[in-house]
């Protein structure tokens, strides 16, 4: 049996003596041009390749793979985007600049902070600003104070937004699909902040303030349960007056082609710099014991009375902490 | 189309029924469509070198670019009306369908219509026919069918469905030929069916419109985003192929390398800037380049140069298959061809069919069958 250079330095191990048959050759598989005129892979060294080097045994045994790092980059890459569009680099610039607004602006105080277990969780928080200002501190501030990444679901409105889409990526927001949910807490052990109010939230007028809204078709529940993850609510006090909406003007928005469109407080003070500046009111968040759901990951569905009850139940523990936080709070900009 | 996840039983018997290559055994007879094509060459060329393999039957519209040694070519018309004929005739157990024309702008909407949709749906009336002796069908097929819209997932999974209804004739085409694969593994149980969907193929020799983008003087891009691609290199691409052949893959796979690349940065490995298009009315405003043939953007990429798309390809990965190339391994194998191209221009294909000499080496009494042991 004759043997080519190349293809014994490729897997001298299978070509054992068992295999008399000589298998003809084919030309390159892996094909480099430079290479291309003498190197031969065989057929079975492609398929034992395959089988990355194990026999029939190992293709029986499913490989259980250990929860990925999303942030394990391939060592030839240029930038450091994540598999999630996420760029530790671009995080890190939004930290500088943010930190300031976060310790001195909105003064953002944490209780319970402790409650967030390690591992894959599910934050869940109320939602408002009619440009939210809770996303960015709650993803800060878990961020500098756990050193631990936050993923933040939002409107894939978002997404169709040049350059702010791009930046919102770059800084760990992700489109809402359940999909990406899944896949970040079951495989990846990650925290996803998601606001279940959805754009109903931020959409809300002055007088609504902290007045939670429907928390959509439960469908956070569902993810946390096909995921195996607990669900950690968070009640923010403060972002409904850093940009309190007076009114909206929904004939423009649809002419726009935008979820809603609000006429702030913001605007009337600072005219048109209050698209983008918000007053500095006090921040508390207290996070609220994680939920475990007791029942079975990855399953097609879930019962849905069972979802509606959790949600409902979940969205009444945050109302009751906001109303407690609200009769403990002597003043909007002070605490 | 069964879409569960792996069952182990199932994989059990099957891979070791494939893994097992016995001389004294039943050998495979396998049907290659568009053989002509870079695809459907490369395919038959791996299966010539496979002794468990009997016959390998390539069909297509143009003759194969490639030396073959024992694949008979079949001429046939672009939509196979003949092929139910072939199949009786020579009883296949394997079709390998790799005909399907993924970029729009090298014909017209009706000859892709002709080929994807009518040439399939002949393909399975031949293979479902009562006395077929098919048992095992690979389908060629690509994420296009997953489309593109602010909505997507940053992965699609195999049974995620699409955002958007299919609007770009690609993916309508392919949607269609999906439905038809679908149509027939319902309908023929004890037919194996694998349908792979390829991502973004690149690699060092084969041709597509992003590759085109790619070797263009500036990268067009569309201002404000940078969405991420995903990339198969091209011999992936015929390993995974053979892979579901020789495993007798059930079911749907997504192929694609791992990694997601931002567009700026795929830009970046090809040494390349961007230029950016404007957001809105990109279609309308580069029709004019299009037309004067500067730029081949499909319509397609309208919306993949805006939202990217990324498709997981664990599933692939579970059954034991295992990629040469990452995405980033794809795009650098294609610059340094391009780059070798530069210097030495591109190479002549140094083979021509010929179909008489062809059918003298194949049929002459003459010639010795055993010239490849020797």
């Amino acid at each position: 049996m004759e043997q080519d250079d190349s293809e014994s330095k490729q897997s001298p191990s299978n070509q054992t003596p068992a295999t008399p048959r000589t298998p003809a050759p084919t030309p390159a598989i892996r094909l480099d041009p430079a290479e291309l005129l003498n190197q031969e892979i065989t057929l079975e060294e492609m398929l034992s390749q395959a089988g990355s080097g194990a026999g029939h045994g190992e293709l029986v045994q499913l490989p259980q793979e250990e929860p990925r790092n999303p942030d394990a980059l391939d060592d030839r890459r240029r930038s450091d985007v994540n598999e999630w569009g996420r760029s530790e680099h671009m995080r890190e610039i939004a930290r500088r600049v943010y930190d300031p607004i976060y310790k001195h602006w909105f003064r953002v105080e944490w209780e319970g902070l402790e409650k967030i277990p390690e591992g894959g969780a599910l934050l869940v928080a109320n939602h408002a600003a009619a440009i939210p200002s809770d996303a960015p501190v709650i993803m800060h501030g878990i961020e500098t104070e756990l050193n631990r990444p936050v993923y933040g679901l939002a409107d894939n409105f978002f997404r169709t937004i040049p350059v702010v889409g791009t930046i919102w990526n770059r800084l760990g927001g992700l489109p809402a699909h359940p999909d990406n949910a899944y896949r970040l807490l079951r495989e990846q052990d990650q925290l996803v902040l998601v606001f279940p109010e959805g754009t109903k939230g931020p959409s809300k007028t002055y007088s609504e303030r902290y007045q939670l809204r429907r928390f959509g078709r439960g469908g956070f529940v569902e993810i946390a349960m096909r995921a195996g993850v607990p669900v950690v609510p968070i009640a923010v006090v403060g972002a409904e007056e850093s940009m309190p909406t007076l009114f909206r003007v929904p004939s423009i928005a649809r002419a726009l082609g935008v979820p809603y469109l609000p006429v702030t407080a913001n605007m009337l003070v600072a005219g048109p710099l209050g698209l983008v500046s918000y007053f500095p009111s006090k921040f508390k968040l207290k996070v609220l014991d994680p939920v475990h759901f007791d029942v079975p990951a990855d399953r097609d569905r879930y019962s849905r009375s069972r979802v509606m009850d959790e949600s409902e139940a979940i969205r009444d523990r945050i109302q009751a902490a906001l109303y407690t936080m609200l009769r403990e709070r002597r003043s909007v900009w002070f605490g | 189309m069964p879409d569960q996840p792996p069952s182990p039983t199932r994989l059990t018997r099957r891979a070791s029924d494939a893994l097992e290559i016995d001389p004294d055994g039943p050998r495979r007879r396998v049907l290659v469509t568009g053989l002509g094509t870079f695809w459907g060459g490369r395919v038959a060329q791996a299966l010539e070198a496979n002794p468990a393999v009997e016959v390998i039957v390539g069909l297509d519209t143009t003759e194969p670019t490639v030396e073959l040694e024992r694949t008979e070519y079949v001429r046939v018309d672009a939509n196979y009306s003949i092929l139910s004929r072939i199949v009786r005739a020579t009883r296949v157990d394997t079709i390998i369908h790799t005909f399907l024309v993924m970029d729009p702008t090298q014909m017209s909407q009706r000859a892709m219509h002709e080929i994807n949709v009518i040439g399939t749906m002949n393909l399975f009336a031949a293979a479902s026919a009562a006395s077929s002796t098919v048992r095992s069908v690979i389908v060629k097929s690509s994420t296009v069918v997953y489309g593109c819209a602010p909505e997507d997932p940053v992965w699609f999974t195999e049974s995620t469905a699409r955002s958007r209804p299919a609007r770009e004739p690609i993916e309508r085409s392919l949607e269609a030929v999906e439905g038809y694969v679908r149509d027939f593994a319902e309908d023929n149980p004890h037919v194996n069916v694998a349908l792979l969907r390829f991502s973004n193929v690149i690699g060092a020799e084969l041709e597509t419109p992003l590759t085109r983008l790619l070797q263009l003087p500036v990268v067009p891009s569309i201002f404000g985003f940078d969405p991420r691609f995903q990339f198969v290199h091209e011999d992936d691409v015929i390993k995974s192929l053979l892979f579901a052949f020789n495993n007798d893959l059930p079911g749907v796979f997504n192929v694609a390398g791992d990694g997601l690349l931002p567009w700026s940065e795929v830009a970046a490995l090809c040494g390349k800037r961007t230029v950016a298009l404007p957001p809105v009315a990109t279609g309308f405003l580069t029709s004019p380049l299009r037309q004067l043939g500067v730029l081949d953007l499909p319509e397609e990429y309208e919306g993949l140069l805006k939202y990217g798309r990324g498709v997981d390809n664990h599933r692939l990965k579970n059954f034991g298959f295992r990629y040469e190339h990452t995405s980033t391994e794809a795009v650098e194998a294609f610059i340094r061809a391009v780059r070798l191209r530069k210097v030495v221009g591109e190479n002549e294909p140094s083979y021509r069919y010929e179909r008489d000499v062809e059918q003298f080496f194949r049929h002459s009494p003459a010639v010795r069958k055993d010239r490849r042991q020797a």
